[in-house]
Parts: C-alpha cells; sequence; structure tokens
C-alpha cells in the first residue's frame, strides 16, 4: 500500500517516457558501469520493464518484461544473451523490448557492459 | 492495412486467421475481446477511467479530486469564450449543429465533400472563420484547450457514435489504424505495444491503460491544473519512444483519432477529467 503510494510519486518522474534530454547532456565523468548503464533512464532503463530480484535497489520496477534472475544458468551462453538485448525482436518478433543495439539505442560497448552486469544476476 | 492486420496477428486478435474482410466494428469487437479475455474481472464500462479502472486505490483518489475539481476556473473561462459573440455577431452555438450540445461523440466524423477526417476543433475552426475569425492552433491550450474544455462538457453522457461509411472514410480509418499499429522511433514500439499488449501492466510505476475508452474524456487535467488534448497526449507518447511525430492538427493524427475514438463507440463522454 505504501509501497504503491511511493511508486505511483516516483512514477512520473521515473517513466523511460520521460528520458530527458538534459540527463544525457550531463554524462557523468567516472566510467560507467553495467549496472549504471542498465539503471540510467535515458540509456538501458531496464528497471522500467524488468525486475532484478537480486537487487535490493531495484524498486518499483515494470512488469512487462520477466525478472531478470538466475541469468548465468539461464545463458550459459552469453552471447546469446548479448544477441537478445542487442535485438529482442530478432526471437520474438511481438516483444515490447527495444532492440538496444540495433537502434543504436547503446553503444556496443555499452551492451557488452549491461552483457555482464545482466549475466552476474 | 497489411502491416495493421498483422498488429493484430501478432496481439493474438485475429486468432491466427487473418480476416481480410476486417471491417471497424470487427475490429472494435476484436479488441474488446481481448481485453475481456485477459482481464474477466473488469468491465468495459468503466474503461473510461483509463488506468485507473485497474487500480482501485487511485481511483479512490481520482474520486476525491473530482469532487472538487482543482481545474474550475479554467472551465469559466472556456465558458465565458464559448459564449462571446464571434465577429459576425453569431455565437458557436448558433453554428454548430444542435447549440453545440450532445455532439462531442459524433467526432472526428468523415466529411465526404471535403474529403477528409474532420474533429470537433476543426468543426469549431470552421465556424470562427466562417464568423470572420481566425482559426485557433490545434493543441493550444489557452485556446482549442481551454473552450473545449467547456464545450465538450455539453455533451457528457452522450454515447461515443463514430461512424465510417463509405470507401473514401473507410480509407482514413484504416490510415489511423495502420499508425496505431505500427512501431516507430528509436525505441520500437506501436500504440498496440503499450495500449493493448500491455494495458493493465506497469512501465516502471506508471500503470498502463487500454486504448477503449481512451478518447472520451479530453482534455484532460495532469496535475490537477495541466491541461491537455487528446492530440497533444498523442504527440507525448510518440515523443517518449523517440519518435517524431506529425504535429496536432495533421491529417495523420486526425486519422488516428478517427480510429482511435471508434474503438471508444457506446462509451459515454465525460469531460474534462483529473489525471496523474
Ligand atoms: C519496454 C520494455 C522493456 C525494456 C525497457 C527492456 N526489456 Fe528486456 N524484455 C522485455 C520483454 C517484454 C521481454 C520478454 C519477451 C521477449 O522474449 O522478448 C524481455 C526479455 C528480456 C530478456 C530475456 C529474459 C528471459 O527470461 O529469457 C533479457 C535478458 C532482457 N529482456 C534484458 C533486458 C535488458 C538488459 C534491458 C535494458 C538494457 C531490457 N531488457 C529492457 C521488455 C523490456
Ligand atoms: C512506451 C509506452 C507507450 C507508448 C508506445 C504509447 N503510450 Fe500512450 N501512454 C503511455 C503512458 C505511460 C501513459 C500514462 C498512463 C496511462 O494513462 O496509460 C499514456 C497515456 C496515454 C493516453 C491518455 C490516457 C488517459 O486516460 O489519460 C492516451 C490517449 C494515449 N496514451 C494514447 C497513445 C497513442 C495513440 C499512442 C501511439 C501513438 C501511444 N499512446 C503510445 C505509454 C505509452
Amino acid at each position: 500500500m505504501r509501497i504503491i503510494k511511493l511508486a505511483v510519486a516516483a512514477g512520473i518522474a521515473g517513466m523511460m517516457v520521460m528520458a530527458s534530454s538534459v540527463q544525457a547532456q550531463q554524462a557523468p565523468k567516472k566510467e560507467e558501469t553495467g549496472k549504471d548503464i542498465a539503471y540510467n533512464k535515458s540509456k538501458g532503463n531496464c528497471l522500467a520493464c524488468h525486475g532484478m530480484p537480486t537487487q535490493p535497489d531495484a524498486q518499483s520496477t515494470g512488469l512487462y518484461g520477466p525478472p531478470l534472475i538466475a541469468m548465468s544458468a539461464r545463458y550459459p551462453d552469453k552471447a546469446k544473451l548479448r544477441a537478445k538485448i542487442w535485438d529482442a525482436t530478432a526471437s520474438n518478433p511481438h516483444t515490447s523490448m527495444p532492440p538496444f543495439g540495433k537502434h543504436k539505442v547503446l553503444t556496443e560497448q555499452e551492451i557488452d557492459k549491461v552483457t555482464d552486469f545482466i549475466h552476474s544476476l | 492495412m497489411k502491416k495493421a492486420i498483422l498488429g493484430l496477428i501478432g496481439l493474438g486478435l485475429l486468432g491466427g486467421a487473418v480476416n481480410v474482410m476486417a471491417s471497424p466494428e470487427s475490429d472494435r469487437q476484436e479488441m474488446i475481446k481481448y481485453y475481456t479475455t485477459k482481464y474477466p474481472n473488469i468491465k468495459i464500462d468503466d474503461y473510461v477511467y483509463g488506468a485507473l479502472a485497474f487500480d482501485a486505490d487511485s481511483k479512490a483518489q481520482y474520486d476525491a479530486i473530482m469532487e472538487f475539481p482543482p481545474y474550475e476556473s479554467v472551465l469559466e473561462k472556456g465558458k465565458k469564450m464559448w459564449e462571446t459573440p464571434l465577429k459576425s455577431g453569431k455565437t458557436y452555438a448558433d453554428c454548430l449543429p444542435n447549440g453545440g450540445k450532445n455532439i462531442a461523440g459524433n467526432y472526428p466524423y468523415f466529411d465526404e465533400k471535403a474529403g477528409k477526417v474532420v474533429t470537433l476543433i476543426d468543426a469549431i475552426n470552421a465556424c470562427r472563420v466562417a464568423n470572420g475569425e481566425q482559426a485557433y492552433k490545434p493543441g493550444d491550450k489557452a485556446t482549442t484547450g481551454t473552450l473545449t474544455a467547456y464545450m465538450r462538457t455539453l455533451s457528457d453522457g452522450m454515447l461515443m457514435n463514430i461512424k465510417v461509411e463509405g470507401p473514401k472514410a473507410l480509407d482514413a480509418y484504416e490510415d489511423g489504424k495502420k499508425t496505431f499499429f505500427s512501431r516507430a522511433g528509436q525505441l520500437n514500439f506501436s500504440c498496440a505495444t503499450c495500449h493493448v499488449q500491455n494495458a493493465g501492466v506497469r512501465l516502471r510505476s506508471e500503470l498502463i491503460s487500454p486504448a477503449v475508452g481512451h478518447t472520451v474524456h479530453w482534455p484532460v487535467f495532469r496535475g490537477g491544473d495541466n491541461l491537455v488534448e487528446l492530440q497533444t497526449r498523442y504527440v507525448g507518447c510518440f515523443k517518449s519512444v523517440r519518435h517524431i511525430s506529425a504535429p496536432a492538427g495533421s491529417e495523420k493524427l486526425n486519422n488516428l483519432e478517427y480510429f482511435h475514438s471508434y474503438l471508444s463507440n457506446g462509451l459515454p463522454m465525460k469531460a474534462s477529467v483529473f489525471r496523474k
């Protein structure tokens, strides 16, 4: 109940929809980790759609996609995981997941980093 | 057309059978069947509340706010605009059908002579121009927004009643349908990805509304005082998927509104409402 209210309050600002260019301009000086990129609303914004049950700071996540957990067991081949992130429509044409690599939402290096992070979940 | 059908198949709306003879009415029925199969406990009549239909807590908050709407002063302003005579001395009530009452649910309609879709804002603008005034800019809060916020209350309770008759009207409807089902933008979403496939599902903490029921309650006042017209919302949703939208009042968005409004046929109009 409380959580839902908080989530609602955080909602508008937190939506991928609001990904602000302001944020994009203030690119952090420190090198972003895979986790930073995955969480960044104007980059991966994975939390808009996926829970990450092993990450305590993954709060009020969306439910478009399945929770990302036990990924190394489910994707023993990291290349398959990377391919899913690069273009989810290749394995599922009706997916709601944006094609992060194909549409250049993330750079190739960013996708490598995100893949490593997701694989560790 | 083909793409739109593919979209429907993708959503399981056509159960795999290519329904080449799809009519607007069968599209609407398929869409309703899709939602009611997925959410058997929610009545289609409640879809006029958008995402609130899926969340009793937020609906209760909405009901409390609607007891004393924070945007009353805008409606007052709109009423004054509505009653102020145009340059010719005539009022909007003189030049719109039925004195402007109980008509909002007939818009948009397809005008055979003009060969295009006419929205309520187009009709108001035609009235202005015919009576010596300049047309208002669609999507402008201070003019079309404020005026329709009041004018549309005169149609509260009327049932949405969009007609698609004749081949040219059907073309416009199909064009709107194509826009609705086509993926766009860097993030590769169609309207249907969110408002059909993921209606009732959370995108981050934002609960997504169904497309049926979308068009009956405009404009909305987001956060209580930010007036947003329907086509401005289209532009915003396009922007959210990093797509450069056609502007409010364009043929593309008018056709989208035509298709989108048809989906709400039979549902009661209500202007204006609060939205988060
Ligand atoms: C707008 C929604 C959305 C966003 C944003 C999104 N995803 Fe997804 N994701 C989905 C959906 C829906 C599926 C399930 C359908 C499918 O297989 O494509 C999915 C599936 C996946 C899968 C396969 C899961 C499995 O169980 O096999 C992985 C891995 C994944 N996403 C990773 C990511 C990463 C990493 C990001 C951010 C860089 C991300 N997703 C952002 C919607 C999204
Ligand atoms: C990435 C997800 C996404 C896409 C794609 C999207 N929308 Fe939305 N839309 C939202 C969110 C989030 C809201 C605010 C919550 C709600 O009411 O559903 C919203 C709200 C709306 C509303 C207002 C509902 C109300 O009652 O206040 C309308 C109308 C709408 N969208 C139409 C469209 C149309 C038409 C398209 C395609 C051009 C579209 N949307 C594409 C996410 C999306």
